[in-house]
């Protein structure tokens, strides 16, 4: 019966694939993926459920890292229009899997076996109440330093594997009139060096308690305001144009070699790959210096929305696409980012990719893969914007180490 | 008698019509207008995050409100940006009206280039702002290349600073317009009180300060209004240069009311920030519109 | 109702008119620079842009930027441009404009020439409808376009764009109105003429100059917003700026600065075109009208 209704289902699908119309046999879908990589990489998908006979609605909504593509959520789920499949981000899907808005994915899940694959800690965000809800595309780790290997070579810079000896290598820098670090000033920015220092500084466990549990004694502890020490060591050792500038131009400069070390996630790698640099001899990727056990990780996914009641044959198409290892592999080679499933080869993948299906691998089976508080892993939106407020303000000099660690445990209070 | 009906009827339609036609925009204007507002000042009284959500919570989301820094700097931010966009663009609108009211070779053209910044969004200028903010790139990079070496122009990157530039931008997209109005105004003003006084021996600056300028009264009033309502809703200005930064040092409430309620899912501090506004315009416009109103009876 | 005119009983020096034409050029120039920041740009190769030199005149000029922009720049998954984006706004603006035009003219004529009690009042909520923050009304506009079947369309973006551009345009008629002589219409009423004759044959014939007003301001608000644009169109019926918004806000990879221009341009065109040749009207308009409010 199944097989029938699979077969007549894609005949129907056969059928709409030639009209442009969204409908029945089509998925829509909402996202922010608009730059040419990764709108190329998302093509890949697209096609794959085309050879299926399920046409692709395409709905992009670019800006502010998906914000922009939130709002038109919330306004296309009040108006009861909901699109079939949307990108999504940590506490986002679950707050919609709490509404309810989330589809039941788990007959595909248990068809193809998605628990046996997906780390635990990628699962917390993809299942709610024991329910696949969403359908994860990659894992981003953003603990990651990038270097331009001849400025470091030139100035006799090894890789730093500690806080010490970063700090002398950014002196080493300054003192040879390079801007040590490339870095954007945009509160997110901000945000994903503080989460790599708190790291490094609160260890996991600390770690753990001031993001995912918010205690309020960690928050508040000497330990946080170490954390905000080191981050005036990084905002003395940028340059004055930092403010405003785009991520993507912060690594221009690195890879120009105008800056030694820019601290970002593993999406920084495309840029290097663009400007035709080779990994390992033009430029490194490690760690950020006191946390090469740990991985900070965010995740794309896709939401998908109940359709009313059941999920619908293209949604679960869409889903076991998605979660295919052809695509996992095909996508996050062009992405930066690796697999959110453990099983697939890394034949495709370049030193950089390797290494980060290794140390996630490693980190998700010893118990160090935490989720990202700067990409929204840790804590809801209403704390992790809370935590950004008082980051930002204080990278820009308007708080001192002591008053931002009293506005963050006040802040996180308030949002929470 | 039958004939008689027949025109009472019509004359009572006569009666209804204009109502009838107007009842449609009211009904409109009480749905979608005041039908919302009354929503939204509900949604602040209860623990709406996320999506609408109707558990009460009373005064709550105020009392958290007033405890944001994050809100006092963007109140205090929109004293600033007010006040000086307002009064800068009415300066330069009223001087450039009156210089072009000199019988200008040029008009003709001068006039669009001086409007056309109204037809164009943030969206499409953004980008083109922020370039020449940028000392990197932008005014204080050419200046350099041009030989002037120590001249400084990082505005757009100091926190103390960097809400003046969002009022450079917004005094050039809405300064031509406000020309234009006192423009219309001033080609309103008969020109025969102004030649008597001229007879009188007044001097063109006695002309402007004592019988031209008081007549622009209601291109005051009008520029005020739209000017104030521009200041109050201004948004995209903000995201597309400086998204609120550096730090949240250009923060206003309408970018705060939206990141609190879309970005940060706190809609019910959102709604509380959006309450606040309304009452503040309200404060502003209900005896503006009282007093202008009422004159025309 | 006088005549737009350059005739102003003042007189100026010589002196001073030099001075006063040397600052009506540098404003010129200021309120041009964005313009030329984006045109100068928009027709150079990448390289050049990245290589500095922002007011700098083009060394290779190339138009490829604009193709790239209009037709197969990366919108969404497909390279397809700005250009199906450009006839979605156009759907969109055009009946938009026409409709709420035509209600504030109707609103304007009532509340001038047909007043009854309290129609000040309902006037004054009207004007103060124009100063709702936008940002509030999108979840239960959402809602009430759900609720009518018309989420995701042409018509329900229309219709939102209608019910805020009505305070506008009421505000911009009434004004206009408010000066026309009432004894033509009294005399006309007289003559048995009805209330939508008096308004055909007597009020429109004049009001050019109001309805230029009204519709550049529509026009202009309603091509250039965002965020009902963004919110409440289906993946068919996305308008131009949102596909701006995705062509210059796309996070990764190499920023095409020259195609963003371009397609900047593209996007502003209409609203350009609508300034400039409707432009000289735009003044008298404003005479005749809102500045007396």
């Amino acid at each position: 019966m199944r097989a029938i209704l699979k077969t007549k289902a894609a005949v129907v699908g056969a059928l709409m694939a030639s009209t442009t119309m969204a409908s029945a046999g089509d998925v829509e879908v909402l996202h922010w993926w608009t730059s040419g990589g990764e709108a190329a990489a998302l093509n890949v998908l697209k096609q794959d459920l085309e050879g299926q006979g399920i046409g692709w609605t395409d709905m992009p909504v670019a800006g502010g890292g998906g914000e922009q593509a939130m709002t038109v959520l919330r306004a296309r789920v009040t108006a009861g229009n909901a699109p079939t499949a949307v990108q999504g981000l940590g506490f986002d899907i679950l707050d919609w899997g709490n509404q309810g808005a989330l589809a039941d994915l788990n007959e595909v899940a248990a068809k193809e076996g998605w628990d046996e694959v997906v780390p635990d800690a990628l699962k917390a965000f993809a299942k709610v109440d024991g329910k696949w809800v969403s359908a994860p595309v990659n894992v981003h780790s953003t603990n990651w330093v990038w270097a331009n290997k001849a400025v470091l070579d030139a100035n006799g810079i090894g890789v730093p594997t500690n806080w010490e000896e970063f700090t002398a290598a950014l002196d080493t820098l300054k003192a040879a009139g390079i801007t040590p670090i490339a870095h954007g000033g945009q509160a997110w920015q901000e945000a994903t060096v503080f989460d790599a220092i708190a790291m490094s500084v609160l260890g996991p466990d600390g770690y753990k308690a001031a993001f995912i549990d918010l205690d309020e004694g960690t928050l508040g502890s000497d330990a946080m305001k170490e954390a905000f020490d080191r981050m005036a060591v990084i905002r003395a050792n940028v340059d004055d144009n930092f403010s405003g500038r785009d991520w993507n131009l912060a690594t221009a400069m690195v890879i120009n070699g105008e800056a030694g070390f820019q601290m970002m996630g593993d999406w920084a790698k495309g840029e290097f790959l663009n400007a035709g640099k080779v990994p390992g001899e033009d430029f490194l990727c490690f760690r950020f210096p006191g946390t090469t056990e740990q991985v900070t990780f965010n995740a794309d996914q896709f939401m998908m929305f109940d359709q009313g009641g059941s999920v619908s044959t293209e949604q679960a198409a869409l889903a076991s696409a998605i979660l295919s290892p052809s695509f996992q592999s095909a996508f996050n080679v062009v992405k930066g980012s690796v697999p959110a499933r453990t099983d697939v080869s890394d034949a495709d993948f370049d030193a950089c990719g390797k290494q980060g299906m290794k140390d996630l691998a490693a980190a998700a089976a010893s118990g160090n893969l935490f989720g990202s508080m700067a990409h929204g892993h840790a804590a809801p939106a209403s704390v992790k914007n809370a935590i950004y407020d008082v980051v930002t303000a204080h990278f820009n000099g308007e708080y001192d180490s002591q008053t931002a660690v009293e506005e963050l445990v006040d802040a996180v209070s308030i949002a929470k | 008698m039958a004939h008689s009906a027949d025109a009472d009827f019509k004359t009572r339609l006569q009666a209804w019509i204009p109502k009838l036609v107007l009842s449609p925009s009211v009904a409109m204007m009480l749905v979608f207008v005041y039908g919302f507002i009354l929503f939204s000042v509900y949604l602040s009284f209860t623990d709406s995050r996320l999506l609408p959500s109707y558990g009460w919570v009373g005064f709550e989301n105020y009392s958290k409100l007033w405890r944001l820094s994050h809100w006092e700097i963007s109140l205090k931010n929109m004293g600033i940006f007010a006040a000086l966009y307002i009064s800068i663009c009415t300066a330069i609108g009223l001087g450039l009206a009156i210089f072009l009211d000199q019988k200008i070779r040029g008009e003709g053209l001068l006039r669009p280039i001086y409007l056309y910044p109204m037809a164009l969004s943030f969206i499409v200028t953004g980008t083109a702002w922020k370039w020449f903010l940028d000392p990197g790139i932008g005014l204080e990079n050419v200046m350099h290349t041009w030989g002037w070496e120590s001249f400084r122009f990082n505005w757009i990157k100091d926190r103390d600073f960097a809400i003046y530039t969002v009022v450079i931008a917004a005094v050039w997209q809405t300064s031509g317009f406000v020309m234009a109005m006192f423009l219309a105004g001033l080609r309103g003003i008969d020109n025969e009180i102004l030649k008597a006084a001229q007879m009188d021996g007044a001097s063109n600056w006695n002309l402007y300060r004592r019988i031209i300028i008081p007549q622009l009264r209601p291109a005051f009033l009008s520029a005020f209004v739209i000017l104030s309502h521009l200041a109050i809703k201004t948004f995209d200005l903000v995201i597309a240069l400086t998204g609120g930064g550096p730090g949240r040092a250009t923060e206003l409430p309408a970018t705060f009311m939206y990141s609190y309620t879309f970005s940060r899912n706190q809609m019910g501090i959102g709604a509380a920030s959006a309450t606040i506004m309304l009452m503040t315009i309200a404060a502003i416009m209900i005896p503006y519109l009282y007093s202008e109103l009422r004159e025309k009876r | 109702m006088s005549v737009a005119s350059q005739d102003t009983a003042i007189r100026t020096g010589r002196v001073t008119r030099k001075l006063i034409y040397l600052v009506l050029v540098l404003f010129a120039l200021f309120y041009m620079l964005p313009l030329y920041v984006m045109l100068v740009n928009s027709v150079k190769p990448l390289s050049e842009i990245t290589g500095g030199g922002m007011m700098n005149l083009p060394q290779a000029f190339t138009l490829e930027p604009w193709a790239k922009a209009w037709s197969s720049a990366q919108i969404g998954v497909e390279p397809t441009g700005l250009a199906p984006y450009f006839w979605n706004s156009i759907k969109m603006v055009v009946p938009a404009v026409a409709v709420s035009t035509v209600l504030g003219a109707l609103n304007g004529y009532v509340l001038t020439k047909w007043r009854f009690k309290y129609d000040t009042i309902l006037f004054g909520l009207m004007l103060f409808a124009c100063f709702i923050p936008f940002q509030i009304v999108l979840i239960p506009m959402a809602r009430m376009l759900g609720l009518m079947g018309l989420a995701g369309t042409t018509w329900g973006l229309a219709l939102v764009h209608v019910v805020y551009g009505i305070g506008f345009t009421t505000l911009y008629f009434r004004n206009y109105y408010a000066v026309f002589p009432t004894e033509l219409i009294r005399a006309a009423q007289i003559d048995g003429a009805g209330f939508f004759q008096i308004f055909w044959r007597i009020l429109l014939p004049s009001s050019g100059p109001i309805a230029v007003v009204s519709v550049i301001w529509q026009f202009t608000n309603i091509w250039n917003d965002f965020l009902f644009g963004a919110s409440f169109a289906g993946a068919d019926s996305q308008p131009m700026t949102v596909a701006l918004n995705n062509l210059v806000q796309a996070s990764h990879g190499v920023k095409e600065y020259n195609v963003h221009f371009a397609g900047a341009i593209l996007a502003a065109m209409p609203t350009l075109l609508v300034y400039i040749v409707a432009g000289r009207y735009f003044v008298r308009g404003l005479m005749a009208g809102s500045v007396k409010g």
